[in-house]
């Protein structure tokens, strides 16, 4: 059993947005040594560290880590996994405490987006030369939206209204955080009238594209309190790989994704989670798109199958609603810098259940169970990860 | 055996252009009719495979014994371009021979008299000659007016053929008329009273006379002239001065696609095959540093080919492209501002280790629960079963779209609209990739897409291609 036996001791987080004048080694050492500071340790005081990053120049492995902190000689895991990279580093760094190969690993993402000279992710996918030739991030979420909207009967201008209403949140959300990259007050007619990107999704539709890093610190729970007062305990995660083209697959239907369900329900499991939209007191999901948000409140088993539009509709997702949402801004709002956002998400998770959350307004009042999550791809790769502040 | 033209297939593309609008451009007026343009992603070698797939309409793939192709505008300048041509359309490599023509607009009609005589040597044989040209003028020349774009293929062969040929002729003749230098873009044509009058005028009405003496034929013997030209004024002259009235011309698409090259010919003989009436004389006459000419007589079997459509479907199917700007892009005269790099890979050992896939877009079906998956998969996504599969052709299929997105940015920077799409088959098997030539107000979930062979990018210094999909053209035929 995982349950409780491992603890988040310290945490950091940068500011998220375009930091022109920073590079990976800036934003490393914003998010590590507020980490440090937190749990009370330096670096030398980690063991293992899982490196989480996508974007970097090829074959710079765990080096970055080394080179800005310092921490010469340790096992230093870089992992790639798209958008799911920074839960996977969290994951890895639990597996490592819990196996008892150490007792104090760091999980750090960071990552540079830019340095590339285009906005957005760039064009082309996958190990083909041709047949992924012009896929991009929103024209691949898109195909979820157009499917969805066919399979529930919604015009093209219902479908984007309820869309719209996600992004109204995040956006209404992201004004309270200050190290969000976005700070913008929208409405319902701003999301409307914004230019397509790829339909149905319209540029209000789409997260953005940031630097940023965070960080964890992970130590097994017996010991969790010799380094502060208010641990949080990791309650459960899931990860579940699909093929780099679920395109392919007979039967897929686009509405719904295996690897949202399998990542979710294993993490339940492992949590002792048996309903979700009323033990679940916060979650932090993968709101790349907002279509993608939405896919996530019925794979999630936050909202039943096929009326998530009802629940949005309700306000039942918003920050003083029955399950807030990305009370951050999510990806939407605080900015999306791939590797890191995983990490960034369980941060909100620990500040928001420690109630130290660093503009008060953004505080929830009695919280214990989190929920983050991050979606790659897209849509192959999921991963979940449940905290609580009680054992 | 009478050897004769078993099948033919066209090709036109989704695109012309207004010759008003290339008048507009130059703040002159534009000349009657239209050019016929190739879309961004589309070069000789695709617009080929299109017209020779057309020509299974009538033939199977497995009947055919060698592919000739033909062009003066092809993409490589070393390279077999009909080796390609042959894996996109299926074509086994052990049992097809294939070569290429080139360098003449009379390209085409020697593969056809090449093929006549593989024909004559071996009766069994069937030679698919494909013909397919998008020749370059310079911006504001007279040609910049006439080049049209299109490919056009027939299968030659013995049996039940829709006209038999039942005679050759050819006249050499060395003129610098028209020609383009070795790395040049564009055409250059001499001074147009010597090109007209000692090329083309003498050279065609030498060897129109020549054919009709070798076949002791008269003018009034023959029901339909296939004349190739640059222009509908030249052919109408050259059948006056070879004694023909104005209702014996086959009109060979001037006006609607403008002068195609190496596939002018073919499209004549397309188009007078489908009125003509069994016993009536064709003859087709190409030019090009002397010309090639043929009679044809037309079978009892034309009249299947009356109603086929071949033209039809793809010039009652097309669009009108209104910027003269974005075409100047495209043709790389005037290039828009390149796009974001891609995040792929380039390799041609990759290439060609993967040409079942995306060159000859196999899929495989499990010859164990017989379940059916694109692309070809080793591992059977439903059973497990480990390289127990036959592999199944999707390029013929018509597929539905099951979700799509359009994507107003994904494209190159001239055309960056991009529909990224889902398609599912009859058996549940699932193709992914993106749709060309449409119509963005009328794409929807459930619309049939037919596949089309095109260039994706040119990563790795060549030309990559693979199969997109877009709504029904050579699918929109009448049965037969």
């Amino acid at each position: 059993m995982i349950k409780d036996k491992l603890a988040i001791v310290g945490m950091g987080c940068a500011k998220f947005g375009e930091r022109w004048n920073c590079g990976i080694p800036d934003l490393m050492i914003e998010a590590a040594y507020e980490a440090f500071e937190d749990a009370g340790i330096g670096p030398q005081d980690i063991e293992m560290c899982f490196f989480s990053n996508t974007n970097a120049p090829n074959n710079c492995s765990g080096t970055p880590v080394a080179d800005t902190l310092k921490m010469h000689g340790i096992p230093i895991v870089r992992n790639e996994n798209f958008c799911a990279s920074g839960h996977i580093a969290l994951i890895e760094a639990c597996m490592a405490v819990a196996s008892g190969v150490c007792n104090v690993a760091m999980a750090i993402g960071v990552e540079k987006l830019k340095d590339t000279g285009f906005g957005g992710l760039g064009t082309g996918r996958g190990l083909s030369t041709v047949r992924e030739a012009r896929r991009t991030a929103p024209g691949s979420f898109a195909l979820g939206a157009a499917q969805y909207f066919e399979k529930y009967g919604l015009s093209y201008d219902e479908g984007r209204r309820m869309l719209a209403s996600i992004a109204v949140k995040n956006h209404s959300n992201g004004m309270l955080a200050p190290r969000a990259h976005f700070h913008k007050e929208i409405t319902i007619d701003d999301c409307l009238n914004a230019p397509i990107i790829a339909t149905p999704l319209g540029l209000y539709d789409c997260c953005g594209n940031s630097d940023g890093a965070a960080c964890a610190i992970i130590t097994r729970t017996d010991m969790a309190k010799s380094f502060r007062d208010d641990p949080i305990y990791v309650k459960g995660f899931g990860i579940s790989t699909d093929s780099i083209l679920p395109h392919y697959r007979p039967d897929f239907s686009w509405t719904s994704f295996e690897a949202l369900r399998v990542s979710s329900s294993k993490a339940y499991e492992m949590a002792g989670i048996k309903n979700p939209r009323e033990e679940i007191d916060l979650a932090e999901v993968h709101d790349c798109f907002s279509i993608t948000e939405l896919l996530i409140y019925e794979d999630f088993g936050f909202s039943p199958r096929g009326k998530a539009r009802e629940d949005i509709e309700a306000g039942f997702f918003t920050r003083d609603g029955g399950l807030p949402v990305n009370v951050d801004g999510g990806l939407k709002c605080f900015g999306h810098p791939v590797g890191a956002s995983g990490i960034r998400m369980t941060y909100e998770l620990y500040k928001q259940l420690q109630h130290k959350v660093d503009n008060p307004k953004r505080q929830l009042n009695d919280v214990h169970i989190g929920l983050s999550h991050t979606f790659g791809g897209p849509p192959q790769i999921s991963a979940v990860m449940i905290v609580g502040n009680e054992k | 055996m009478k050897i004769g033209i078993k099948s033919f297939g066209v090709y036109v593309p989704n695109y012309y252009l207004s010759r008003e609008t290339i008048g507009l451009a130059w703040e002159a007026k534009g000349s009657k009719g239209k050019k016929s343009i190739a879309n961004v992603d589309e070069d000789t070698l695709t617009m080929a495979v299109e017209a020779a797939m057309d020509c299974f309409r009538f033939v199977s793939r497995e009947e055919i014994s060698s592919l000739y192709f033909a062009s003066t505008t092809a993409p490589y300048a070393e390279k077999a371009h009909s080796a390609l041509i042959s894996v996109a359309c299926d074509l086994e490599n052990n049992s097809v021979f294939t070569s290429d023509f080139a360098n003449s607009t009379r390209a085409g009609t020697s593969a056809l008299l090449a093929a006549c005589d593989a024909v004559k040597a071996d009766e069994a044989k069937n030679s698919l000659v494909v013909a397919s040209d998008m020749r370059k003028s310079y911006p504001k020349s007279p040609e910049e007016m006439t080049l049209g774009d299109a490919a056009a293929a027939m299968v030659v062969g013995t049996g039940d053929v829709f006209a038999t040929i039942d005679g050759t002729f050819s006249f050499n003749d060395e003129i610098v008329d028209i020609w383009r230098n070795a790395g040049d873009q564009y055409i250059s044509v001499g001074e147009s009273r010597f090109v007209v009058d000692e090329g083309y005028l003498r050279v065609m009405k030498a060897a129109v006379a020549g054919i009709l003496e070798k076949y002791s034929l008269e003018p009034k013997h023959i029901a339909k002239v296939v004349f190739s030209g640059a222009n509908a004024r030249n052919v109408a002259k050259l059948a006056k001065k070879c004694g023909f009235s104005a209702d014996q011309i086959q009109d060979t698409l001037l006006n609607s696609v403008g002068d195609s090259g190496t596939a002018q010919a073919f499209l004549g003989i397309v188009s007078a095959l489908e009125a003509a009436e069994p016993g009536e004389k064709i003859l087709l006459a190409d030019y090009g540093s002397g010309a090639n000419t043929f009679i044809l007589t037309a079978t009892e079997n034309v009249r299947k080919v009356h109603r086929a459509d071949t033209l039809k479907r793809f010039l009652e199917n097309r669009k009108e492209f209104g910027s003269y700007a974005r075409y100047l892009s495209f043709r790389e005269i005037a290039p828009a501002k390149p796009g974001s790099p891609f995040k792929l890979p380039a390799s041609s050992s990759m290439t060609w280790r993967e040409q079942k896939l995306n060159l000859r877009l196999h899929g495989s079906r499990c010859t164990e629960c017989g379940a059916a998956i694109f692309p070809i998969n080793r591992v059977c996504h439903k059973c497990g079963a480990v390289d127990k599969f036959e592999e199944f052709r999707a390029s013929d299929l018509v597929t539905k779209i099951f979700t799509f997105s359009v994507d107003q940015y994904a494209g190159r920077s001239d055309d960056p609209v991009l529909v990224q799409t889902v398609t599912e088959g009859e058996n549940g098997e699932r193709y992914y990739t993106i749709m060309t030539d449409f119509n963005v107000e009328d794409v929807r979930i459930g619309m049939e897409m037919e596949f089309t062979f095109r260039k994706m990018h040119a990563l790795g210094n060549f030309p990559n291609y693979y199969w997109k999909v877009r709504p029904l053209r050579r699918e929109k035929r009448t049965k037969l």
